[in-house]
């Protein structure tokens, strides 16, 4: 895969000449560890109704920030002007910041050992920076795309929209490391719209392309097949609004990738956010059920579950070369045989429960936010010898196949979760037997991976993940991937909301 | 230099059919605590400037919009230049429509922008600090947050138009464990100066749920009668305000949408005689009079910038009476051009108070029933009723014969916000209060806690 060189737009700022003013004020004025963050961020949003232009936006955010630890105490101040003088300025300002915490703060600040990397580059693996493209060739793809699904008998609406974002971050802390970096993604949607005007009845349908640690090329065919998806999903939508709704009850479940790396990110990937399991999201995003004492004891799912966490795969949305405290970037296992093995860690809380390096996964999602543990791409392996989808299905008496997520929830522990999604299938004796409509699937994290009989081998894996995955105050968004797998389930909740909603 | 200096070089510099100049000065300052110490905090100034390039072609009227932090006068020029490069390059935008003419003078636009600073928390930090260790004593750990924004608006535009807002908004919230993990309590607000905050009033709520919590029953899943408190209404108020967008009513993909085409405006929704209503003067949630936007969106046009945003009623007397439009909506739809307001307040028959007294009214009232404290991860599962699902989190009560008996387990619930309107039993005096969940991106609500015969609790959460 071909990356380019990092942007010489971003390379052209004072970067180093900043870091030192702001490293060496930090110093001087009692700093035991100090850490300064350049970044500039370019965002693009282009929104298509009907194949009609709704809107098209272009933003960038530049800016920086110092972080400092003080006799134990986190300060951190964040300015926007681009001198020597100013990152001073805001130095003093977070040492300061740090010396006010200081009467409030009983747990002090100390952070895991890393090695330090002196003047290191990584840059994303894609092939054509979406803010190379010219916007007419943008609108041209969207408006074309849409107009396909326009033609189609029986679809009403169609909006489209493609998110490009370009994230540079050059890190430089008082102990050496000094790290330049630039990641690129993009996520393309569709969604068809179906109304019927006399019942008043109405359904849509999303394209289930992931977004993708990817250029532009993705856009064009490369990890996606754009021209068989938008084909399909008009007869899709119009089967799903004829399909009969589904009766409750308990049912087996194939669930396809699509779907389940939204259910691996709520019941996974948060729970196992050490920073969580700590409390230290107790006001905001929440706790964790998979607490530290056990660690290494708790049964999470079946012996078929293992999962990872990594910020190295490729096209993975939070990968990168080093993280937001100069931690290099690596892969290890959060559950192992059903058991879980692992956390996701910063230097602070790796450090805190004595679990040496950090694994990596400090994140701030803009120049003015404090660095705080966010998610890795945490993703479930495939069986190597594993089953097909088809072969998944061929195990299932009674039960239904789920595709596509939409509609996610879970609690503030981690424990009771409901998902719906965008298709699925009623599945009788083995085979596929029609779509069912108005399905939600609700269960109790360890029961549900408890209940996972198979998982799907290599040929069935999908990198799933989002732009916007939430956690922190004030808040904060996070690109993440999940790989995973189909997957069999036995025996799990389904609801109908319509039934749900008293009608 | 100073924003309006900036904002006054773009527009001399343009040379397009029309152009729009929105500045945006924030200062911030935020403290984080968790496990009864102080975690993170920061102190940040952002400055974003966006300029809207008008461009009229022979198929019609586009607009291109480019966004920066950090804008100096020497980088205006090139910006200009690139919103102009971007207008000419789209096609024409569905929701064009003429700039809108200067009105009466905005007030204090020379003025240099509104700012805090830590110094906003010079109070609360050393009560914190008490706060934390009277809580070491007692067996309870602390959790919150507390953030202080100050944002300053200047837009300006080719028409003559110059209008300043300034928007303060704070917020403060507690979450108090028991040491063992078992019991958990929630207490917030919005604030706009944290003058007017007390952490000790907060903190004595947390402590009394905690207390109430001591003796625990566990409830199974089923329909219950249900006390909602102001900060549980304001989640599912906000969540049906965000959902009252014409365009999509029109069109046929909501709830608003009415059968046979249009929408359901003038639909009766529920027989009490609740009014849903946003006004920029509501005393205490005061918020933008006009229109401020840097992306096209069904909820708001580029090209209706500085469009005066009054009071509005989106449900009146129980009747579905308007939905948030821009003008192009408006012309679509055939319905006034009533834009989002950047507040939210519901009121029950005659203005809100019957005398109960809020929620302790309402607890001495009942004979039977749950109290929640506050609602998390709400999402829509259901777009045709507007069914949404979530949990109830931080405490769930029992109250029996007009006292509170002890907590139950969390419960996921399956509610639609708009069902729910028709089925309220009681209707408390509105109140200010902060929305649990949707309080990052909406803190000026004013509701009321509401009773409901039959809420649907759909199963039961371990979470505690």
């Amino acid at each position: 895969m071909v990356s380019g060189a990092i942007d010489d737009r971003f390379l052209a700022l004072p970067r180093h000449e900043l870091a030192d003013a702001a490293l060496a004020r930090a110093s001087q004025l009692g700093a035991e560890h100090a850490d300064f963050r350049l970044e500039r961020l370019r965002d693009q949003t282009t929104r298509l109704h009907d194949a009609r232009l709704e809107s098209s936006s272009d933003g960038e955010t530049s800016g920086f920030a110092v972080r400092v630890v003080v006799d134990g105490s986190w300060g951190f101040a964040a300015g926007v002007e681009l001198t020597a003088d100013e990152a001073a300025r805001v130095a003093a300002q977070a040492v300061e910041m740090a010396r006010t915490s200081q009467a409030i703060n009983s747990e002090p600040v100390e952070l895991a050992d890393e090695p330090t990397y002196h003047d290191a580059t990584w840059v994303s693996a894609y092939e054509v920076n979406p803010f190379d493209v010219p916007q007419a060739d943008v609108q041209e793809r969207l408006r074309e795309w849409s107009a396909r699904l326009l033609a189609a008998a029986g679809i009403s609406h169609v909006d489209a929209e493609l998110l490009a974002e370009q994230e540079n971050k050059f890190y430089a802390d008082l102990a050496g490391t000094v790290t330049t970096q630039q990641r690129v993604r993009i996520a393309p949607e569709l969604t068809a719209v179906w109304v019927d005007p006399e019942s008043g009845s109405f359904d849509t349908m999303r394209t289930l392309a992931p977004p993708a640690g990817r250029g532009y090329e993705y856009v064009q065919g490369t990890g996606w097949d754009w021209d068989r998806e938008l084909e399909e999903l008009p007869a899709l939508l119009l089967e799903k609004s004829r399909a009969p709704t589904v009766e409750p009850g308990t049912y087996d479940l194939v669930v396809h990738p699509s779907n389940l790396w939204l259910t691996i990110h709520e019941s996974i990937g948060h729970a196992t956010e050490l920073d969580r399991a700590l409390g230290y999201e107790a006001n905001y995003a929440g706790t964790s059920f998979a607490t530290f004492d056990k660690l290494g004891s708790l049964r999470y799912g079946s012996p078929a579950m293992h999962v990872t966490g990594d910020r190295v795969a490729e096209h993975g949305l939070a990968s990168t070369g080093y993280d937001d405290e100069g931690v290099a970037t690596q892969q290890w296992d959060l559950v192992r045989d059903g058991i879980l093995v692992g956390y996701q860690l910063d230097r602070r809380i790796a450090r805190l429960k004595g679990l040496g390096r950090s694994n990596g996964c400090a994140f701030a999602d803009a120049p003015y936010h404090f660095p705080i543990q966010r998610m890795a791409n945490v993703s479930l392996q495939p069986a190597p010898d594993g089953p097909s989808t088809q072969e998944l299905i061929g195990a299932v008496g009674r039960g239904i196949y789920v595709l596509g997520d939409k509609s996610w929830s879970i609690d503030m522990q981690r424990y009771n979760f409901q998902f719906t999604g965008q298709r699925f299938y009623r599945i009788e004796g083995g085979r596929l037997a029609g779509m069912l409509r108005d399905v939600a699937y609700q269960a109790t994290t360890t029961e549900f991976w408890g209940s996972m009989e198979a998982v799907g081998g290599p040929r069935t894996h999908l990198l799933g993940g989002t732009f916007t995955c939430g956690k922190g105050q004030p808040g904060q968004g996070a690109p993440v991937s999940h790989g995973c797998p189909a997957a069999l389930f036995r025996g799990v909740r389904i609801l109908n909301p319509v039934q749900e909603a008293g009608r | 230099m100073t924003p309006q200096d900036v904002v006054e070089r773009a527009l001399a510099l343009s040379r397009s059919d029309g152009c729009i100049v929105l500045a945006e000065e924030s200062s911030t300052a935020n403290l984080r605590w968790a496990n009864n110490t102080l975690t993170t905090n920061g102190v940040t100034r952002t400055r974003d400037l966006t300029v809207i390039a008008v461009a009229d072609g022979a198929e019609g009227r586009s607009a291109g919009v480019v966004t920066r932090s950090g804008v100096t006068l020497d980088d205006v020029e090139a910006m200009v230049r690139a919103a102009e490069a971007k207008a000419r390059s789209l096609p024409p935008a569905e929701d064009a429509a003429p700039l809108l003419a200067a009105g009466r003078p905005g007030q204090g636009w020379d003025a240099p922008p509104d700012e805090t600073s830590v110094e906003v928390f010079s109070s609360l930090a050393p009560a914190l600090g008490e706060l934390f260790q009277a809580a070491v004593a007692s067996g309870r750990t602390l959790y919150g947050y507390a953030e202080h924004d100050v944002t300053t608006t200047y837009l300006a535009t080719s028409t003559g138009v110059r209008l300043r807002h300034d928007q303060p908004t704070g917020r403060i919230e507690l979450t108090g464990r028991s040491t063992d993990g078992s019991r958990s309590a929630w207490a917030g607000r919005s604030t706009r100066g944290f003058d007017d905050v007390d952490v000790l009033e907060l903190d004595a709520a947390v402590t009394q749920r905690l207390d109430w919590a001591r003796r625990r029953t566990d409830l199974p899943a089923g329909r219950y009668e249900t006390i909602l408190p102001p900060s549980a209404v304001g989640d599912l108020m906000t969540y049906l305000y965000w959902s009252a967008v014409a365009l999509d009513a029109h069109e046929g993909r909501t709830v608003f949408s009415r059968r046979g085409g249009g929408t359901r405006i003038g639909d009766r929704l529920t027989d009490l005689e609740v009014t849903l209503r946003s006004d920029p003067g509501l005393q205490g949630l005061e918020c933008s009079p006009f229109l401020a936007t840097d992306a096209s969106s069904r909820y708001a046009s580029v090209f209706d910038n500085g469009m005066a945003v009054g009071p509005t009623d989106w449900i009146h007397d129980g009747r579905l009476a308007a939905l948030v439009q821009t003008r192009h909506s408006a012309r679509v739809t055939g319905l006034e051009p009533t834009p989002f307001v950047d507040n939210l307040q519901l009121a029950g028959p005659q203005g809100g108070s019957d005398g109960t007294g809020g929620t302790g009214g309402m607890i001495a009232a009942t004979r039977r029933g749950l109290l929640l404290t506050c609602l998390w991860y709400i999402r829509e599962v259901d777009p045709q009723t507007l069914l949404l699902t979530g949990l109830t989190r931080d405490g769930v009560f029992l109250v029996e014969d007009g006292e509170v008996t002890g907590a139950v387990n969390n419960f996921r619930f399956n509610e639609s916000p708009v069902d729910l309107l028709g089925r309220l039993a009681e209707v408390g005096p509105a109140e200010p209060t902060l929305p649990r969940e949707f309080g990052d991106y909406f803190t000026r609500v004013a509701m009321p806690p509401v009773r409901v015969a039959d809420f649907n609790m759909s199963s039961v959460s371990q979470a505690s």
